[in-house]
């Protein structure tokens, strides 16, 4: 009886130590898998990876072809999407937050933000095509991408800065409505400098999001071969993302090594953005700490 | 001396759970006032009620009245920043702006509005609350970089800096060292000849050194109220007296 | 000295600045609720455009043809509207998806949330979120330059544009998605219960699989339908690498489209405002849209029907 118990028990504890493994495994084929994109990305894409790369217009000759337009289209893009997303994503967060209470409106609200957050991103673009390109005139332009990565961007950067504003301390909150400050003034003056850190990490995260959005971009209709850079939010434009879609969906291998190396230029701008958003959480941080 | 304060048949519910059951009592005028008893006995709650604060908190409920320079406070025209503005509070834990220690003191000024000199009015305040010479030489420092002790006091500066009536403190001593909760002590005394002071503390000692009149409170309800001499040596009811030889609480 | 002071207080805060600062509050507030209902206007937008041009395409297209003609050929003649290749296509990316996601991303989570120690943890899981932040060009790219010659070596039949590449890509793409929240479910479940287990001399194993995950299940199953959800709005992976022919067919070795790959196809060409072609993007985006709001209200339905369970 004893024995058949201990045998069963070593069973289990090597059944135990096999499924440890296995699901260790999991996660190391996971990993494994990015390791082996990144990899197989800079490699394909090195030998177009020169200064030239970054300066030049775009070619229909792989060796003069660079990425200086989408590049500057997608700085444009994201830049104007931020200007419009971050004053509206913090006001309708400050809303949810100190306005709205517990009403009808606020839980509508709500609602809408947790399902836009799962609406596919094509079918913004299928929205922004009826609506910013065509609907409000327009056009193909560096404005009409930004409002609508504006509508894409907006659920998670609300969601963010929520988060943000409610870690905000009551004990402080409450310090400023006793001196008798007015709700508009207890936020304009405690809580959103308290929160602005948090607020721009989740700013940047969310704009990082539109950075690499390639579906909404084609649907309103950027344009891949562009030869001039946007000097202004009516102008066209081309982003990253559609470029190395591009190049990518031609046959020859010299294009395909191009999308590559757009690859790592948008993975390389992607990573500044994380960087920039990991330093003022580590700086926030401290801040609050101290 | 009038009143500052006239509390009526105050009642206050937590949602469903009811916490101050018909306080009635008055608060003198330019007078250190206690509120004393043990914890969780509705010391705070009752000191919350004179400034508004509930109104923050979703789910809290007033009933009665508090009357304040014979106003009813809860009257539906009168506006709370109104309130919050002539009666300052201190709290239980320091809380300064995370900003400088001149923004703090001037924080209270600049949102109502003030067109003097702001200068003189930090300095003014920041002496009444006996912080100006530790931190006339930072006033640009931030207010986070201060000790406890200073910390309090500069919320109390802040307090000052709206030239309020009545200041409410909220167990202020409650995280201070001994020597910091001694000179917060000395302050009190000093300003209640400009102020009316109503401090809650569950520190009895405390409420003998500085109040003129205390009122014991417990479970929710005023059981005793009247000069702190008196009662210390003299409480009316058993439970004043239980309470303050140290069998409960 | 008291009287100074009120007096000095009255003449500084007159009753017209708190009137106008009253003023002043009511705007602000207004303003705020405006841009709160930009979250509302834009569903109104999306179900608005996207039922205006499905109903034109529907002037032009009978329902009866959307729905049951096997061919999917708007971009040439003879023209034919029947969505259900598209829906196969979708449907074979989201459960080929599935498959790969399903079983990396629940053991991660199964390690991270009983094995792993806590600095392990801090460390993985970052790395795993960096899988979902990567752009989906980029996994395009990756399928169809990697992945299919890696596989053509081992598998003669298999098109140079197919569904498989395609699944495996959105499956490591949505691996995030199943880890992360299935192991904030399985965190959730109270101690004592797995104390309880390991008392009886329950092996980590046993722990997880007969007590964490049952306990978790809904969770899991609401993270796995919001990770096949967003495998179904994909769009640049299975327009790069699974190629641009409708059918209907459950063999993933062959070229395939989804309805987010028509809609990129035909963004991508001069539609003509006005056309058939031009609608029926339309026509398919609204299929995708209730497709995926379908999931996810049946997520979040899930999710609340459990902790209803767990309160009784
Ligand atoms: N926000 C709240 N919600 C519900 N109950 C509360 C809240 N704040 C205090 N209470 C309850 O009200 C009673 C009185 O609290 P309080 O006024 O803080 O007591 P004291 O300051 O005397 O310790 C306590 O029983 C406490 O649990
Ligand atoms: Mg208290």
């Amino acid at each position: 009886m004893t024995g058949e118990w201990q045998r069963r028990r070593r069973v289990r504890q090597r059944l135990d130590r096999i499924f440890a493994a296995v699901f260790l495994l999991a996660i190391a084929l996971s990993l494994l898998t990015l390791v082996v994109l990144l990899w197989d990305v800079v490699r394909d894409g090195a030998r177009w990876l020169r200064w030239e790369f970054l300066t030049s217009y775009p070619s229909r000759i792989p060796e003069r072809a660079g990425i200086l337009v989408p590049l500057v289209g997608s700085l444009w893009v994201i830049g104007l999407t931020a200007l419009i997303a971050l004053p509206l994503g913090v006001a309708a967060a400050v809303y949810l937050e100190f306005y709205a209470g517990d009403s009808w409106l606020s839980r509508l609200i709500e609602a809408n933000i947790a399902n836009l957050a799962g609406v596919p991103s094509i079918v913004y673009g299928l929205l922004g095509l009826a609506i910013f390109v065509r609907g409000l005139h327009l056009g193909r332009s560096v404005l009409a991408a930004a409002l609508t990565m504006t509508l894409l961007v907006l659920p998670v950067i609300i969601v963010a800065t929520r988060e943000a504003l409610r870690s905000v301390p009551v004990s402080l909150i409450h310090g400023a409505y006793a001196l008798g400050a007015t709700r508009w003034q207890v936020i304009r003056t405690v809580v959103l400098p308290t929160a602005a850190g948090s607020i721009m990490t989740g700013v940047i995260l969310a704009i990082s999001r539109a950075l690499g959005e390639t579906a909404p971009m084609i649907t309103i209709g950027a344009w891949a071969f562009i030869t001039f850079l946007p000097r202004h939010p009516l102008d066209g434009f081309s982003v990253l993302p559609i470029q190395i879609f591009n190049w990518a969906a031609r046959p020859q291998p010299a294009f395909q090594q191009l999308a590559a190396a757009g690859i790592v230029v948008l993975l390389a701008v992607l990573l500044s953005l994380n960087a920039v958003a990991i330093w003022l959480r580590n700086k926030y941080q401290k801040k609050a700490e101290w | 001396m009038g009143n500052a304060f006239e509390i009526r048949n105050l009642n206050v519910y937590y949602g469903q759970h009811q916490v101050l059951y018909d306080v009635n009592m008055n608060i003198r005028e330019r007078a250190v006032t206690a509120i004393i008893g043990p914890s969780g006995c509705g010391k705070s709650t009752l000191l919350r009620c004179l400034n508004r604060m509930h109104d923050l908190q979703p789910g809290v409920r007033v009933t009665g009245e508090v009357r304040f320079k014979g106003r009813n406070i809860y009257d539906d025209d009168v506006d709370p920043m109104e309130i919050r503005y002539r009666i300052g509070m201190v709290f239980q834990k320091p809380n300064p702006f995370p900003k400088s220690i001149f923004e703090n003191v001037a924080f209270g000024p600049r949102i109502n509005g003030y067109r003097g000199n702001l200068n003189e009015l930090v300095e003014r305040c920041l002496r009444q609350a006996a912080l100006w010479d530790e931190v006339k030489d930072r006033l640009h420092a931030s207010a986070l970089s201060l000790s406890g002790g200073q910390q309090q006091r500069l919320c109390l500066a802040r307090a000052l800096a709206v030239e309020p009536e009545v200041i409410l403190m909220d167990e202020p001593a409650s995280a201070l060292d001994p020597i910091s909760t001694a000179k917060l002590e000395d302050l009190i005394l000093e300003l209640k000849s400009r102020y009316t002071i109503v401090l809650v503390t569950h520190n009895m000692q405390q409420a003998g050194r500085v109040a003129d009149e205390t009122a014991f409170f417990l479970n929710g309800r005023l059981i005793e109220m009247g000069p702190t001499r008196e009662m210390f040596a003299n409480p009316r009811e058993k439970k004043t007296e239980e309470y303050l030889t140290g069998r409960f609480g | 000295m008291a009287n100074a002071v009120a007096e000095g207080r009255d003449l500084r805060v007159s009753p017209r600045w708190r009137d106008a600062q009253k003023r002043r509050e009511r705007w602000i507030a207004r303003l705020l609720l405006l841009a709160g209902l930009v979250s509302v206007l834009t569903t109104v937008g999306i179900v608005l455009t996207l039922t205006v041009d499905t109903v034109q395409f529907f002037q032009q297209v009978s329902l009866w043809e959307f729905l049951t003609d096997d061919k999917w050929t708007p971009l040439f003649t003879p023209k034919h509207f029947g969505i259900l290749p598209l829906l196969n296509g979708t449907f074979l990316v989201a459960v080929g998806s599935a498959l790969v996601a399903v079983p990396l991303g629940l053991g991660s989570a199964i390690y991270l949330s009983e094995y792993a120690s806590d600095r392990v943890r801090r460390v993985v899981k970052p790395l795993l979120e960096i899988l979902a932040g990567i752009p989906t060009v980029v996994y395009g790219y990756f399928a169809l330059t990697y992945i299919t010659p890696l596989l053509r070596r081992y598998i003669e039949n298999l098109e140079v544009f197919n569904a498989l590449s395609a699944c495996i890509a959105v499956g490591v793409m949505i691996i995030p998605t199943v880890s992360s929240l299935s192991e904030d479910a399985m965190v959730a479940v109270p101690r004592s219960l797995r104390e309880a287990a390991y008392a009886l001399g329950a092996t980590r194993l046993e722990v997880a699989l007969k007590v964490v995950v049952p306990a978790a299940f809904s969770g899991i199953v609401a993270a796995i339908i919001l990770a096949v959800s967003r495998a179904v709005g994909e769009s640049m992976i299975v327009a790069l690498a699974a190629g641009s022919t409708p059918k209907l067919t459950l063999n993933p070795l062959e070229s395939i489209q989804t309805m987010t790959g028509f809609i990129v196809q035909v963004s991508q060409g001069d539609v003509g405002y006005g056309t058939v072609e031009y609608y029926s993007i339309y026509a398919v985006g609204m299929a995708l849209f209730l497709v995926t709001l379908a999931m996810n209200l049946f997520a979040r339905w899930v999710v609340r029907r459990y902790q209803e369970g767990v309160r009784a």
